[in-house]
């Protein structure tokens, strides 16, 4: 990670623990029942950007959930079936989120001082430790500079 | 969060280690919300079955449906032997209809599973209603009354046409409420969360059912999970449309409460439902509008050939399935068509006893009970193209099931069924 650059954000503590991993980004909303393959830890929504795409071992920001009630049994199945996210950042609060990230037993946080959906991109390597409200963000080299300082 | 000396005692393990576990998950909960104490409630809706492989491989490997319960009702790691409800709590709708079971492609063994499962839950005092419309069969709380249901079109009929309170619960949320009579005291617990935040002036029809579920789809996709205070609709509508206006507008969007200014109880003015806010955005629901939903919702749909007709989302009630009767009267579904009609297990007891199912097997369609395709991920062999009269259906099934869909009325759903074409359309 030479020459890469690392960013600092604080937020609030949703679900305690550390954990870090490779960050999946999207500005879309996820469903859970319906929205993701619990057994492959994938989203499957028809219409979403990150379609066929797996968040099992990544950090995923993302603005919040949507859907059925569904979502935390979703989401806790990943876990059962050893594809649950590294990690949940986000932005909107809701009860299908909270629960959610409560059941995945992954680190959440939401309230953060600067947007993560700007400040996050896909690959980045990302540190979090929710106790703390502390999330470490590292620039792989090649997209150093990519954003104002 | 701040606990009543009841709630911790429950904590403590007062009434044993599975009112412990289901105090200690409601804690964890009420922390990542931010909530500052629990509220009691007496009006529980849950999803407890076991009715995947999954799961009875879950129970089988020992433990059996205290096993399952702890893991996915309590998120407890340890198997802890389940204490009967002490909320009246009713059951959501199941992954399949266990009358119709090798009819949805379910194996006789997960059946089987699911009836010892039944039995087991019943024991707890557990209602086994199976319906995403609990208050279909009788379960009306009362205005301001606390509840923890889950099932979006369910929440959102509970908060904003009986003006009782809940939020949006899950699986384990819910199966911690059934055994300590508590949820936390947020969203829409607090009056301050209930008021509007978008007002909705509607300029183009909102008469038959089929429109309702329109508008709803067009104002969940608007306002996502806001409030909207709806005016300018035609004739006051009934059970059947504010169902589906509310299951396609939390389809669409996360909405779990609106104000229909005159029809729901915090709406008697829209200064009443806006209680003393300001709209944050002007919406008007025209023509153009009104399309444009129309559109979306029929966006899969290309061939004209239809094989499958599901009608009963959210289930149906006896007034719906009479007039499904009324319709099929003295006609046939199609050959190369089914015809599947969902209703909660107790409504087809009555339409049973009233010949209406009668009238729907002689026609060549099936009366089913306790689920519907999203849920079971069930559809007649072979189903390439399916017309649905609900917009929550429309907007699942073609990612569920990979299948197009039409949307359209119910009478169009039912010329479909007899023709086995689509000839419906925006009227």
């Amino acid at each position: 990670m030479s020459g890469g650059r690392t960013l600092v954000l604080r937020g609030r503590c949703v679900v305690p623990g550390r954990a870090e991993g490779p960050a999946l980004v999207t500005r879309m909303h996820i469903s859970g029942w319906g929205g993701i393959d619990s057994r492959t830890g994938t989203i499957v929504e028809t219409r979403h950007e990150l379609r066929g795409i797996s968040f099992a071992g990544k950090v995923l920001v993302f603005p919040g959930a949507k859907g059925s009630s569904g979502w935390s049994n979703a989401f806790h199945l990943t876990r059962s079936l050893g594809v649950a996210p590294a990690a949940l950042l986000f932005n909107e609060m809701t009860t299908k989120i909270a629960l959610g990230a409560v059941v995945t037993r992954a680190p959440a946080m939401t309230d953060f001082d600067r947007d993560p959906l700007d400040c996050i991109a896909s690959g980045d390597w990302v540190s979090v430790d929710a106790e703390r409200g502390i999330v470490e963000i590292r620039k792989p080299p090649s997209a150093a500079g990519d954003e104002s300082p | 969060m701040k606990l009543t000396a009841e709630e911790s005692a429950m904590t403590d393990g007062r009434d044993g280690p599975a009112v412990a576990a289901a105090m200690d998950l409601l804690l964890r909960y009420g922390r990542a919300l931010g909530a500052e104490r629990l509220v009691e409630t007496d009006n529980v809706v849950a999803s407890i079955s076991a009715t995947t492989p999954f799961m009875r491989g879950y129970a089988q490997r020992g433990g059996g449906m205290d096993a399952v319960f702890s893991e996915f009702s309590l998120d407890s790691d340890a198997v802890l032997p389940i204490p009967p409800a002490r909320a009246f709590t009713m059951h959501t709708q199941l992954g399949f209809d266990p009358a119709q079971a090798a009819r949805m492609g379910v194996d006789e063994e997960t059946v089987r599973f699911y009836r010892q499962g039944e039995a087991w839950t019943a024991g707890l005092g557990v209602q086994a209603s199976n319906t995403c419309t609990p208050y279909l069969l009788g379960n009306l709380p009362v205005r301001g009354e606390h509840c923890a249901w889950m099932e979006s079109s369910a929440v959102i009929y509970c908060n904003s046409v009986l003006g009782a309170r809940t939020n949006t619960e899950g699986r384990e949320s819910v199966g911690a409420a059934m055994l300590t009579r508590r949820i936390p005291y947020w969203g829409y617990h607090l009056d301050a969360n209930r008021r509007g935040s978008h007002h909705v002036q509607v300029q183009a029809a909102a008469e038959t059912t089929a429109d309702w579920g329109l508008l709803g789809y067009w104002i969940g996709d608007r306002v996502q999970e806001r409030v909207p205070v709806v005016e300018g609709f035609g004739r006051r509508p009934d059970l059947a449309r504010l169902k589906h206006f509310g299951a396609a507008a939390s389809s669409s969007g996360g909405l779990e409460m609106y104000h229909l200014v005159g029809i729901t109880p915090e709406a008697p003015s829209a200064e009443a439902a806006f209680g003393g806010q300001a709209a944050r955005e002007r919406l008007v629901y025209g023509e153009r509008e009104r399309r444009e939903a129309y559109e979306r919702l029929n966006a899969t749909a290309s061939e004209r050939r239809v094989d499958y007709v599901m009608l009963g989302c959210p289930h149906y009630s006896i007034e719906q399935v009479w007039h499904a009767a009324q319709l099929l009267q003295g006609r046939k579904v199609h050959a190369d068509c089914a015809l599947w009609i969902f209703t909660p297990r107790a409504i087809k007891a009555l339409a049973d006893q009233n010949g209406y199912t009668a009238t729907i097997e002689a026609a060549g369609g099936v009366l089913m009970s306790d689920s519907c395709s999203a849920m079971s991920r069930a559809a007649p062999k072979g189903t390439r193209v399916v017309a649905l009269d609900s917009a929550k259906q429309a907007h699942y099934l073609p990612a569920i099931l990979g299948l197009q869909a039409w949307f359209g009325s119910t009478a169009d759903c039912i010329d479909a069924a007899c023709s086995g074409r689509w000839s419906g359309g925006l009227r």
